[in-house]
């Protein structure tokens, strides 16, 4: 007789890999962290089978939330079809059977490291960003007991005066992505590292953003219809990239957020960073159908 | 012919600050022993004695960084009320960030390093809740101005400036926000004597210009008989002697304050 006849066959022990008290602890956490917008909330992140670092928060959160009528859609820096963004999709599909999509409008759950899908969320949708450092405050205050206490104090004048720093070494704010941004005007979080194009997509937002960092351990939220405005001086106005008049090479859109493809001849050529909004521009030239939702931004201005 | 002169108008004045009572200890080392101190509106208090004798603390506790076990400390202020080793935390913070300034003996204590020297400035106006860059730089250069800096040097780091000059950068900081009450920790210890004499001048024309009340700790007399109208000697956590500037040099009466005196001179 062998080992293996004596054990039963393999199954998931548990409905989408977690089982139930870690889904207990992220539900708890998520409740709390919508509860008070932009508040780090602690919470046990557990191992799952990819490394610290690589979205744990994310798939934490995601795994969390699925049920098999759940589509899911997941976009690694705008791209659906990157290595990451792939195998985190096959993972959550094999583990919870739910049914997957590219297109951002199909889907009920987005998991997304460090991009917002040009195309408006809606209610019922969620939107769950990879974090990898979740601590605004970590770069004017490394120790976190204190920077906590900045924070119950809604203690901010280091993060302006980072923002001051910039403005007189550089002329400008040089803040790229993780731009701090004020949530509901009491916790300053950083929206992950997402491009300052996209900060505005999540102010009075209607869709619930979950944003998780797993190694990290901590979890906050921008529920619905919460006021985030990235921390500006009264005669500073906030700027976003520069890439209205750029015009995607592949799919012939413009006015949305590009990748810059650097040319051996030295130029740049740019693609847009939502892939699925590329493979819909050009769907719609090719057959006309249009298939498109309506976009935060028109024409290169936050609408 | 009968002359007449109108009586002398007296203006009673109450004291803007006082700590009373304080007692302090650190397990068996008693730091501070049933201390008490008062400064009047405009009034430079000096607080004096060797390493070790308590001023120091004092000073933390009048900038609310350290409660006493006993005691208890007034500023009489529109809006502060109260025995103010009693507020909480975030009260204490907005009120050391608006109404009072601290110059501290060691410049890493009250400077970030490798932020701009404006930026050391503005950060206090920012705590305070400005939010225009303009008015943040105007400002930041006019408290850098009245301190003497050399404008030119506006937006260097203070690491790379000499101690003289990091010291203004304090001062400048300290007097951003035209505090009612001004705390000097040796702010010229580790200055060579022209530099000091540049510092203590500075310190008295502010005093002069603004009416700053003001509370300097130093082991030195020269600084405190240079600035201080009323002066306070303690040794070894207790107030020995207190009284006139003049009073204490000319005819100390403390046995302790006698030798400091004439240690000086």
């Amino acid at each position: 007789m062998k080992l293996a006849d004596l054990t039963k066959p393999w199954e998931a022990l548990s409905y989408g890999f977690l089982d139930a008290s870690a889904k207990r602890e992220m539900r708890r956490k998520m409740l709390k962290s919508i509860a008070v917008p932009g508040c780090q909330m602690p919470y046990a992140s557990r191992e799952v089978p990819m490394a610290r670092g690589w979205g744990t928060g994310g798939l934490q959160v995601s795994l969390t939330l699925v049920n098999p009528r759940t589509r899911v859609k997941v976009i690694d820096q705008g791209a659906d079809d990157s290595v990451n963004a792939a195998s985190i999709r096959r993972f959550i599909a094999r583990v919870a059977g739910t049914p997957t999509t590219m297109d951002t409008l199909e889907a009920g759950l987005i998991q997304s490291r460090h991009r917002v899908p040009e195309e408006i969320l809606r209610d019922d949708q969620v939107l769950v960003l990879q974090v990898p450092n979740p601590e605004p405050l970590r770069s004017v205050q490394p120790n976190m007991s204190i920077a906590r206490q900045m924070h119950a104090d809604a203690d901010y004048g280091r993060m302006w005066l980072q923002l001051y720093e910039q403005i007189v070494r550089s002329g400008r704010v040089m803040q790229g992505a993780s731009y701090p941004s004020l949530v509901h005007g009491r916790h300053v979080m950083t929206p992950s590292p997402i491009p300052r194009w996209d900060v505005p997509k999540q102010h009075m937002a209607r869709h619930l953003t979950i944003l998780s960092a797993g190694r990290e351990k901590r979890i906050f939220a921008v529920p619905p219809f919460t006021r985030v405005e990235p921390l500006v001086f009264s005669d500073v106005p906030y700027k976003v990239e520069d890439h209205g008049d750029l015009t995607c090479t592949r799919s012939g859109t413009r006015g949305y957020f590009m990748n810059e493809i650097p040319q051996n001849d030295g130029t740049s050529a740019y693609e847009v960073s939502d892939s699925e909004w590329g493979v819909k521009t050009i769907r719609a030239a090719e057959d006309g159908g249009e298939t498109r939702g309506e976009t935060w931004y028109k024409d290169g201005k936050m609408s | 012919m009968t002359l007449a002169l109108d009586a002398p108008r007296i203006v009673q004045t109450r004291p803007l600050l006082q700590v009373q009572s304080v007692s302090k200890s650190y397990s068996d080392v008693h730091a501070l022993r049933d201390v008490s101190a008062i400064a009047y509106p405009g009034e430079v208090l000096g607080v004096v004695g060797e390493s070790g004798s308590g001023k120091s603390t004092l000073l933390r506790m009048m900038n609310l960084e350290e409660t006493p076990d006993t005691g208890s400390y007034t500023l009489d202020l529109p809006d502060v009320a109260g025995n103010l080793f009693e507020l909480d935390r975030f009260a204490r913070r907005m009120l050391c960030a608006t109404r009072i300034g601290i110059v501290y003996q060691n410049p890493h204590l009250g400077l970030l390093m490798k932020h701009s020297s404006s930026g050391n400035v503005a950060e206090r106006l920012l705590v305070a809740g400005e939010r225009s860059f303009a008015v943040l730089r105007e400002k930041a250069t006019t408290a850098l101005e009245a301190s003497e800096f050399p404008l030119e040097r506006l937006d260097a780091p203070p690491i790379e400036l000499s101690g003289g000059m990091q010291q203004r950068v304090q001062l400048a900081k300290a007097i951003a926000l035209e505090p009612a009450l001004l705390l000097l920790d040796e702010p010229t210890t580790g200055l060579d004597v022209s530099v000091q004499a540049l510092v203590l001048d500075t310190l008295k024309r502010l005093q002069q210009d603004r009416q700053i009340t003001m509370v300097i700790v130093s082991h030195d007399l020269g600084v405190i008989r240079t600035l201080a109208d009323r002066v306070m000697v303690m040794r070894r956590g207790a107030v020995v002697e207190a009284g006139l500037a003049d009073q204490i040099f000319q005819d100390p009466q403390h046995a302790y304050t006698q030798q400091l005196v004439h240690a000086k001179l």
